[in-house]
């Protein structure tokens, strides 16, 4: 088995992305696209400014660029054009026609998906949840139409390099701006691309095979691929794969509680013979504490306290659940609505741009209890909650639809006939307002300030977040809410100066340190794979194997377990015909070989061939004559030894000496023996045959 | 181990589906359902057969049911909390949902009847706490051994076929299904699966139904003729299934038709139940899946509700109300009302049990009715049957049980005289073993089992490379000496034969293990010892054109040792000519036909030649033959064409 870790990826909207292989087969887990490093593009400039107009883009920029090549950064060294999106960095590198299978565990994990599925050859089969595959379509078919503003404003392009990935434009670009298209080691503008298109996303979608949760799905009768809820997102899942040559199971970001979608399913990958464990979500929080801490590696342990640990660890996985951390997540919530509310009763608007689902239905929800509850001389109650996507709509339905993919506590909502989230009723009241652009008649007929408003992209690049930021960015009773994981320097770069109040939170989006030691306890796989990069401390047994690995380094890992194992049905092993050998006993196997069902079964084949073959085929150990001679005269053939020295008879070598029985009766035959061979000779075939069953009986064979 | 299957109800009736299949030290208890038409101990089935201590926990491993309708879970608050089953009861979500509704309703119906409460409302509730809800398709782990999964199965929102496999052996238990899509479901849904047992429902086990659009059309103008000329149209249902199919088609109907009458609910009940639909759109037909987005379809725009003041209102109207078969409750206080007035409409579904007014209805056409001894109904208004049963008829049976070839099939759910003629077509079409057991009947069926064994890695490469043998049939031999036409059949068979060359071996106190021949004597420690065949065979040769055998006789040696490769081509000739099977090939200096291994030999005395004494020598040349074991067959079928036939020199 081989796994790389492609990238570590950057938070919830950037997952890991690896490559495994396993029992021969190339498999992808997720596709995502970098959406931070599209603040290095300028959103599209309000139409009335002055300051830019095509022909001085052309030349001036470059002239002035290179000036302030070391000044602070301004909106104007933003690169003016259509922008392209960066993928994972190494991706490409790969061939996409020798890609066999793609899991998708998220719906973010998917955005990058039709760059894979448009390029020249690919022919994987793309596995994801069925809420996966609908969320990630929409969240697709909405980036496509945010980006077409850009396109409409700079016109249909020629197709090849643009503008800005010509090398003297790149070196001249801010060393902020260079790192990001470049990477830190000037290798990454390869992962650049082109926004695919409407058409692309449809076919994308076309070719995901969908999944119910744990659905089993069986890829070439060889692998069966699984998914398990991970708790991240509605719909997000961890998969285990299992061929004849061990169980995998892959954790990519998990979330152990969740007040939205359905909670990490770890007992689900209990026992496997391989874990891949990529959730680098604690990177982050680890980074901010290096300062302070000694730098301690991934501890591999062997430690003296292990055992007593060892004692523990089922209590440790029954706390496991009880901390999962949403009260913290609801105290966030409740902060931001707090904000929300103290911003509108100063008399400014709330811009909300989180693209987290969960976190914006919970949102809503609160923020509406909150709307309803705090009672002061301005009427909140009207304060309109605006919901601004060309996709909203629809994923909002859907958010109503999909019970299966819930926590325990939205589940229970369904059994007792209530809408499981909130924001149903709340648009039937007309108390939030969902609608496709900013720009759409009936937006501009219904808008009100204050309002709250959330929309789409968190990047502050895309969508109807820049129109508002515009429009707010010098009001100081205004407040802008962001998701952390952004540098809020370069994505306000455009808006400056900003007078808005800026709120940026962060959410969890994965396993925590602390829970990663207890969590691989429970699930006691054979062998682990391990980022180097998280130095946490991961002692769970002492028999297992513990590889560490590096972004962007092939690991070898030797097989799993150690023999393939092979079933065979009762019926057709009972017709086997059993010889016993000293201590064994041997059949010679008959039927077909398949592999069904990522198992090897031996089944009784199509009755075409003939070959009932009743002879032994192989024979060993040497004969006894005298046996021989007491064999065949059972069956009435007489006969009588000659000693024969070698070379006397077919002119056989010396060193070869064969020994000869003559068989008189019925008819005359020869049987000639020698150290490894015995030959038979007879003109009769019914007496040849008796001479080889005489055979059978004194040598072993079967 | 064999597989047994204990019907505890619905065996050769319909009512109270309850069966319990054992397999493998697995017992899996499939619906728990109650019987209609009883009011006694026969209403539930005998659990006392499962555990005669009443042990129920132990005894079962889990229960599954497949739908909402009584008949499948009206049993289970009962036995989990009256006789206090505590193991897992898994469900499909929306029947998780829905079955509380349907629960209350029928306990609520039991209080109103008088008749003793067989579980309260509270029991319901906990019973369905206790629920695992399953999605389709989702492999659930029951314990280390037992999988089970869930397939679509039409019928009702979120019926379920369950798959369980235990080990090597898997059954599949339908319930209810219906294999064609209705207004509002989808048709079943299941994949090819290898099963030891299927057991299914065969409610239509010896009709097939035809096409349902005229019924629906002969329905609608009823209605549309009906409201007007301003009749009142009551439609006794149930809650569930049947009230949304109908309500789908009226509402269609409505829109194309831009009808303005009121169509109405008669209590929060199906309202209620429209809610839960909406959120479980999911689970419906792919047509109204794909809309939910414009127009959830459950989302009726026609639909009001009812209260009791609207009904002597004046003016055509619609109204859905229960119980479904004028048993009593709303539906029956309504048609008292309505039934005398010549203009309304009742519409009644295709089956009504005995005893309640909608049988009396269905069967004949009174014009009085008697409730009870006081109440008389006279009934001047129309009656309209309208079956839209949601199961399958015989030939979706047929198709099912074809498409899954299980090892053995059990009828439940049915008529008995039909379920005997199901039977015959399945043994004798399909030729797949059937049986119908009665309630309290077992029936054991043998299951596959599997023999584990390692598989050592040379023998699953060695399977892994094809391994083609070509055989020519071996039929043609005579005619094609005979008459020519047939000469051209000679049909190449193809046989890829990989595991022959394998063994299993087994030791004591060993896993069994398979393994290469190449691999066993290593093995074994133990040296190859070779036993082949060798015969010199004769063959009489014939000089055509050159006249004077003496001739060879002088130069026989010299002579032959030139033509040897002649000699050989001749045979090869002859060979391939009335040779049926195996491929000849020419090296020169002998011939080989698989290990069958032929040269000339020229040797005064070969040790391979039996009898030296044939008379003529002068014209016989001799072919040294040796083949191995495995060819034996094949050598002596050369040996005797050799023997027979005579070479021509030239």
């Amino acid at each position: 088995m081989e796994f790389t870790c492609l990238s570590k990826g950057d938070g919830f909207h950037f997952p890991p992305c690896s490559m495994l292989n396993l029992c021969g087969f190339r498999i992808l887990l997720d596709c995502p696209i970098d959406f931070s490093a599209l603040t290095i593009f300028s959103p599209v400039p309000p139409a009335f400014s002055g300051r830019f107009d095509v022909e001085s883009s052309q030349t001036e920029p470059v002239v002035r660029k290179r000036q302030r090549i070391e000044k602070q950064l301004d909106a104007n060294d933003l690169i003016f054009e259509e922008p392209w999106y960066k993928t994972v960095k190494s991706l490409h590198l790969w061939d996409a026609s020798f890609i066999d299978i793609v899991l998708i565990s998220s719906p973010m994990g998917m955005l990058g998906l039709p760059f894979l599925t448009r390029s020249k050859g690919f022919a994987a089969k793309v596995y994801a949840t069925e809420a996966t595959s609908r969320i990630g379509q929409l969240l697709m078919e909405d980036l496509v139409s945010m980006h077409m503003e850009f396109r409409q404003f700079y016109g249909p392009k020629d197709s090849g390099c643009p503008q800005w990935m010509r090398w003297e434009e790149l070196q001249v670009l801010p060393s902020a701006l260079k790192e990001i298209a470049l990477g830190k080691d000037c290798e990454e503008l390869g992962a650049w691309m082109p926004l695919y298109s409407a058409a692309d996303v449809k076919d994308c979608t076309r070719r995901v095979q969908t999944l119910k949760y744990a659905e089993e799905a069986c890829y070439n009768g060889t692998l069966i691929i699984k998914p398990f809820s991970s708790g991240l997102e509605i719909g997000a899942c961890n998969w285990t794969i299992s061929c004849p040559q061990g169980n995998t199971a892959c954790i990519s970001n998990s979330i152990f509680g969740s007040s939205h979608a359905m909670e990490f399913d770890y007992d689900a990958l209990q026992g496997n013979d391989l874990l891949v464990y990529s959730d680098f979500s604690s990177l982050k929080t680890m980074e901010d504490a290096e300062n302070n801490t000694n730098n301690f590696g991934p501890v591999t342990g062997t430690s003296s306290n292990l055992r007593e640990e060892d004692n523990h660890w089922q209590e440790a996985a029954a706390t496991l659940l009880k901390n999962d951390g949403t009260s913290e997540e609801a105290e966030k919530l409740a902060f931001i609505c707090t904000c929300s509310i103290d911003s509108v009763k100063a008399g400014g608007s709330v811009l909300i741009a989180i693209d987290r689902l969960g976190i914006l239905l919970q949102l809503l929800e609160q923020l509406s209890i909150f709307l309803e509850s705090s009672t002061l001389s301005v009427d909140l109650d009207h304060v309109p909650v605006y919901i601004i996507s060309s996709v909203a709509e629809k994923l909002l339905a859907y958010m109503n639809i999909i019970p299966e993919w819930l926590c325990k506590q939205r589940q229970e909502k369904l059994f007792s006939g209530e809408p499981l989230f909130g924001h149903v009723k709340l648009m039937k009241e007309r108390k939030i307002q969902v609608f496709s652009a900013v720009h759409s008649p009936e937006l501009l007929k219904n808008w009100q300030e204050p309002c709250i408003v959330f929309s789409p992209h968190w990047s502050l690049r895309l969508g109807a977040v820049v129109h508002l930021l515009r429009r707010w960015c010098s009001d100081q009773n205004s407040l802008l809410v962001l998701e952390s994981g952004l540098d809020a320097n370069m994505a306000l770069l455009p808006f400056k100066p900003m007078e808005m109040k800026i709120l940026q939170c962060s959410f969890t989006s994965g396993i925590g340190l602390q829970k990663v030691q207890p969590l691989l306890k429970t699930l006691q796989p054979k062998s682990l794979l391990f980022p180097k990069d998280l130095r946490c401390p991961i002692k769970f047994s002492e028999s297992n194997k513990i590889y560490l690995y590096h972004e962007n380094e092939m690991l070898c890992i030797p097989r799993m377990n150690h023999s393939t194992e092979i079933e065979i049905v009762t019926d057709l092993a009972y017709t086997f015909k059993v010889k016993s050998w000293k201590q064994e006993s041997m059949s010679r196997l008959r039927g077909e070989l398949f592999m069904e069902h990522g198992k090897y079964r031996l089944l009784s084949g199509s009755k075409t061939a003939n070959s009932q073959q009743q002879r032994l085929l192989l024979h060993w150990g040497s004969p006894d004559l005298e046996k021989l001679l007491t064999e065949l005269s059972k069956k009435g053939i007489d006969g009588s030894i000659k000693q024969v020295n070698g070379g006397a008879i077919d002119g056989a070598e010396p060193e070869n000496p064969a020994t000869t029985l003559l068989v008189h009766h019925p008819s005359k035959a020869l049987i000639e023996v020698r150290e490894a061979c015995t030959v038979i000779t007879a003109a009769d075939e019914n007496l040849a045959s008796q001479i080889s069953d005489a055979m059978d009986s004194v040598l072993g064979g079967i | 181990m064999p597989i047994e299957c204990l019907v505890l109800g619905a065996g050769q009736e319909v009512g109270k589906s309850c069966v319990v299949v054992s397999i493998n030290g697995k017992r899996i208890m499939f619906d728990c359902g109650m019987h209609m038409g009883y009011a006694d101990s026969n209403r539930y089935p005998d659990f006392s057969r499962i555990s005669d201590a009443g042990d129920f926990n132990s005894a079962l491993s889990c229960v599954i049911i497949t739908h909402f309708h009584l008949d499948h879970i009206g049993a289970l608050p009962y036995f989990t909390q009256v006789l206090g089953y505590k193991g897992p009861v898994y469900m499909t979500y929306p029947t998780k949902a829905l079955a509380p509704i349907m629960l209350e309703d029928y306990r609520k119906n039991m209080d109103r009847r008088g008749e003793e409460e067989q579980f309260t409302s509270q029991h319901i509730e906990e019973c369905m706490k206790r629920v695992i809800a399953v999605d389709l398709k989702q492999t659930v782990q029951v314990d280390k051994d037992l999988q089970i999964r869930a397939y679509y199965a039409g019928h009702v929102l979120g019926a379920a076929m369950f798959y369980a496999k235990v080990g090597d052996a898997a059954i599949v238990y339908t319930g209810d299904y219906n294999t064609i899509a209705d207004r509002h479901l989808g048709a079943a849904q299941i994949e090819r699966l290898q099963l030891d047992l299927l057991i299914t429902e065969s409610t239509y086990a010896n009709s097939v139904r035809d096409s349902k659009y005229n019924r629906e059309g002969e329905f609608l103008k009823a209605v549309h003729k009906c409201v007007a000329a301003g009749g009142k149209v009551l439609i006794p249902t149930f809650a569930l299934g049947r009230a949304q199919e109908i309500c789908l088609l009226l509402e269609d109907y409505w829109e194309r038709m831009n009808l303005k009458v009121p169509i109405y609910f008669s209590a929060g009940l199906t309202i209620q139940a429209n809610m839960y639909y909406k959120m479980l759109v999911n689970w419906t037909s792919q047509k109204v899946k794909e809309t939910y987005v414009t127009h959830n379809a459950f989302d009726f725009k026609h639909v009001q509700t009812f209260d009791r003041s609207l009904i002597n209102a004046p003016g055509p109207c619609v109204l859905f109300a229960t119980p479904g078969m004028l048993s009593g409750g709303y539906s029956l206080e309504v048609f008292m009302q309505w039934a005398p007035c010549e203009g309304n409409l009742v519409t009644l579904p295709g089956y009504c049990v005995v005893g309640t007014i909608g049988y009396k209805l269905m069967s004949g056409k009174p014009t009085r009715i008697n409730l009870d001894k006081d109440t008389q109904i006279d009934v001047r208004c129309q009656v309209h049957q309208l079956s839209f049963s949601a199961h399958t008829d015989a030939k979706g049976i047929m198709d099912l049980v074809k498409f899954l070839s299980p090892k053995n099939a059990i009828l439940v759910h049915g008529e008995k005289p039909k379920m005997a003629i199901l039977k015959e077509r399945i043994e004798s079409e399909l030729g797949i073993p059937c049986f119908y057991p009665a309630n309290n009947e077992t029936v054991s069926i043998s299951s596959t089992g599997h023999v584990k064994a390692h598989a050592s890695d040379t023998f699953i490469q060695r399977c892994l490379s094809p391994n083609f043998k070509f055989l020519k049939c071996g039929v043609p031999d005579k005619s094609a000496s005979g008459s020519k036409c047939t000469e051209g059949i000679s049909r190449l068979q193809v046989v890829d034969e990989r595991v022959a060359d394998s063994i299993l071996v087994e030791q004591k106190c060993k896993k069994a293990k398979v393994i290469h021949q190449d691999e066993l004597l290593l093995m074994l420690g133990e040296k190859e010892h070779e036993v082949k065949f060798a015969y010199c065979c004769p063959i009489r040769i014939e000089k055509s054109v050159q006249t004077g055998s003496k001739d060879l006789s002088s130069t026989d040696n010299q002579h032959l040792g030139l033509d040897k490769r002649s000699l050989l081509e001749l045979l090869s000739v002859k060979l391939s000519n009335k040779l049926s099977e195996g491929n000849i090939q020419d090296f020169g200096e002998h011939l080989q036909i698989e290990s069958f291994h032929v040269s000339v030999c020229l040797k005064d005395k070969c040790s391979h030649r039996t009898s030296n004494s044939i008379e003529n020598q002068s014209e016989l040349v001799f072919f040294c033959c040796n083949w191995s074991v495995a060819d034996e067959k094949l050598a002596w079928n050369i040996i005797s064409i050799m023997e027979c036939c005579t070479l021509n020199t030239t």
